[in-house]
């Protein structure tokens, strides 16, 4: 796949794409670094680096997107993904298979950006493999415009070889999220180390619902879970940590905080279930206001309710 | 010159009266300690006129450089110049330490944040990207507390207990910053129950049971340490054996 084969429309397409990105602008272009650009459900910008193969192609109902790291490579610049779409309505559905081969290394900074959306739907079904002793990390962004008008589905589902490390993190502070309905879930094999991260900030109306789950089957498995969120005006979340270890020495955390002003709803569900005595899984909870500890030493340095209140959740969602 | 006035200050929490008609001249450019036992009041009189949650329906009257304090929040005290260091610092998740000390900080430049980090004896190179949260120990906490405070140039400084949790060759260095505050003009309110920090007072006000029972040069007060206590009222007051005298 090449950038050549792309009609002048396109390349403009994926310009204003990128230029929607805004303060994030970290999508770099250079000839080391490989990158595809979705638009919709079309392709409007890639490039590849040896060791690393993406097809991506149109089909009925959205783009297919087919990614392999061959065996042993070392892909040295993170990997740029570009999706989204600039009009107020349309959908966009990415069906996304990721191949991670043995001992292997990716790493993917994907941005979302819907910066006029007034109806979107923004849909992703992936299945992501990664071999024994291969990373693959998977970093994604979310850049959503000030009506929120973007229903966000991620469905992600990993299968982690022995050995193997997979890293993500979901984040949405820029703009209003609209309605978010998140669903990771990873098989963890022997040896192998899961790491989520999923921080967002709802406001308005948004909707929130969050499902992180991590299946520890073999020995030495280990996985944290963590959602970070911020909650204000009338959003409402719902996060559901499932961690389960059925082996001897699987270790795994689940964390969720969530702070919650205004009018706004939280609720977290945090599930362990251990079928094996010598695994230990550990969760932690916390949901209300704001510390007030936390905003009493930043009001007594002279700094307002709402900035320290800002600057507290900048820390928390960091 | 009194920067700070306290006339008659009275304040029940619940059933109990914690402050007691407490009146009290805090002099500008000076450091204040003040001492007692546990449940004097001393703590309660700093959040009183931090004017923290919970801290603020008090009678009599509380003025800082002529302005009465009634009513104001925190925040719009912070900005006549007021501050505080609490016992036990908050922790932040997250929040970097450059990043809270700027907060509130008059010149917001990283400059700044790396010159106040190594006044309080903390590597900028260490600590500045660090995160204020529970990796950091309670004397770190305090020393970038203590940082945040020097950016934010006070007028007047109400710290809780600052040897807590501190080690003898920081403590020192503590000190020096205070001379230093002191000497650019600020006034500092320690409470304390270290001798050791009273020695570094000016001059100490001895509470007891809400109410300010004796007041003068560290030296005098100091007797307080000396025989633990001073005979009062106070429900956990020493009592003294046939014979045994206390004096200040």
């Amino acid at each position: 796949m090449s950038a050549t084969r792309l009609t002048p429309e396109a390349v403009e397409t994926a310009r204003a794409l990128l230029g929607s990105l805004g303060e994030f602008g970290g999508h770099i272009t250079g000839d080391d670094v490989a990158h595809l650009e979705v638009h919709g459900n079309e392709v409007v910008g890639s490039h590849l680096v040896p060791g690393l193969d993406i097809e991506a192609e149109q089909v009925e109902d959205g783009v297919e997107v087919h990614m392999r790291v061959r065996e042993a490579v070392r892909i040295e610049k993170p990997v740029h993904l570009c999706f989204g779409m600039l009009p107020e309505e349309g959908v966009q559905h990415i069906l996304m298979d990721v191949t991670a081969e043995a001992n292997s290394f990716a790493s993917v900074q994907a941005h979302c950006t819907f910066p006029n959306a007034v109806d979107i739907t923004h849909r992703m079904d992936a299945v992501i493999t990664i071999e024994p002793g291969a990373t693959y990390e998977y970093f994604e962004r979310h850049l959503h415009g000030k009506e929120g008008g973007v229903l966000v589905v991620p469905k992600t589902r990993v299968h982690l070889g022995e050995g193997g490390r997979f890293k993500t993190e979901f984040e949405l502070l820029k703009g209003q999220a609209g309605v978010i309905d998140f669903d990771y879930e990873v098989d963890c094999a022997a040896g192998s180390t899961a790491e989520m991260v999923a921080r967002i900030i709802g406001r308005g109306h948004d909707t929130v619902t969050v499902h992180e789950t991590a299946h520890l089957l073999g020995e030495g498995a280990r996985a944290v879970l963590n959602t970070y969120m911020a909650l204000r005006d009338d959003a409402r979340a719902e996060v559901y940590n499932t961690l389960t270890a059925s082996a001897p020495y699987a270790r795994g955390h689940v964390d969720c905080k969530e702070i919650v002003q205004h009018r706004a709803v939280a609720k977290a569900v945090p599930v362990v279930e251990v079928h094996h005595p010598l695994a230990h899984v550990t969760h932690e909870a916390a949901i209300g206001s704001v510390d007030s500890k936390q905003l009493q030493t930043l009001l007594s340095r002279g700094l307002s309710e709402d900035k320290a209140t800002d600057l507290i959740i900048e820390g928390l969602l960091s | 010159m009194a920067i700070l006035e306290l006339r008659d200050v009275k304040l029940q929490l619940g059933e109990k009266l914690v402050l007691n008609g407490v009146s009290a001249d805090f002099w500008e450019g000076h450091i204040h300690a003040l001492i007692g036992p546990n449940g004097a009041g001393k703590s309660t009189l700093a959040s009183t006129i931090m004017g923290l949650q919970g801290y603020t329906a008090y009678e009599g009257e509380i003025t800082f450089d002529g302005v009465s304090l009634r009513g104001l929040p925190i925040d719009e005290r912070a900005r006549l110049g007021i501050t505080m260091a609490w016992q036990e610092p908050a922790r932040f998740e997250g929040l970097k330490v450059d990043r809270f000390i700027m907060a509130g900080a008059k010149d917001k430049s990283p400059a700044k944040v790396r010159e106040v980090l190594a006044k309080v004896g903390l590597d900028p190179d260490v600590y500045a990207k660090r995160a204020v949260d529970k990796t950091l120990s309670g004397g770190e906490r305090k020393r970038i507390e203590l940082a945040s405070i020097l950016a934010m140039e006070p007028r007047l400084v109400l710290m809780d207990e600052p040897d807590s949790g501190i080690d003898v060759e920081a403590l020192e260095r503590i000190f020096d910053l205070l001379g230093d505050m002191k000497a650019a003009g600020a006034t500092v309110v320690m409470i304390t129950h270290s001798l050791v920090v009273l020695h570094h007072a000016d001059h100490a006000f001895l509470m007891c049971n809400g109410r300010i029972i004796d007041k003068g040069v560290a030296d005098k007060i100091s007797g307080y340490f000396e025989h633990n206590c001073l005979p009062c009222d106070h429900v956990n007051a020493p009592v003294l054996q046939e014979g045994q005298v206390v004096s200040v």
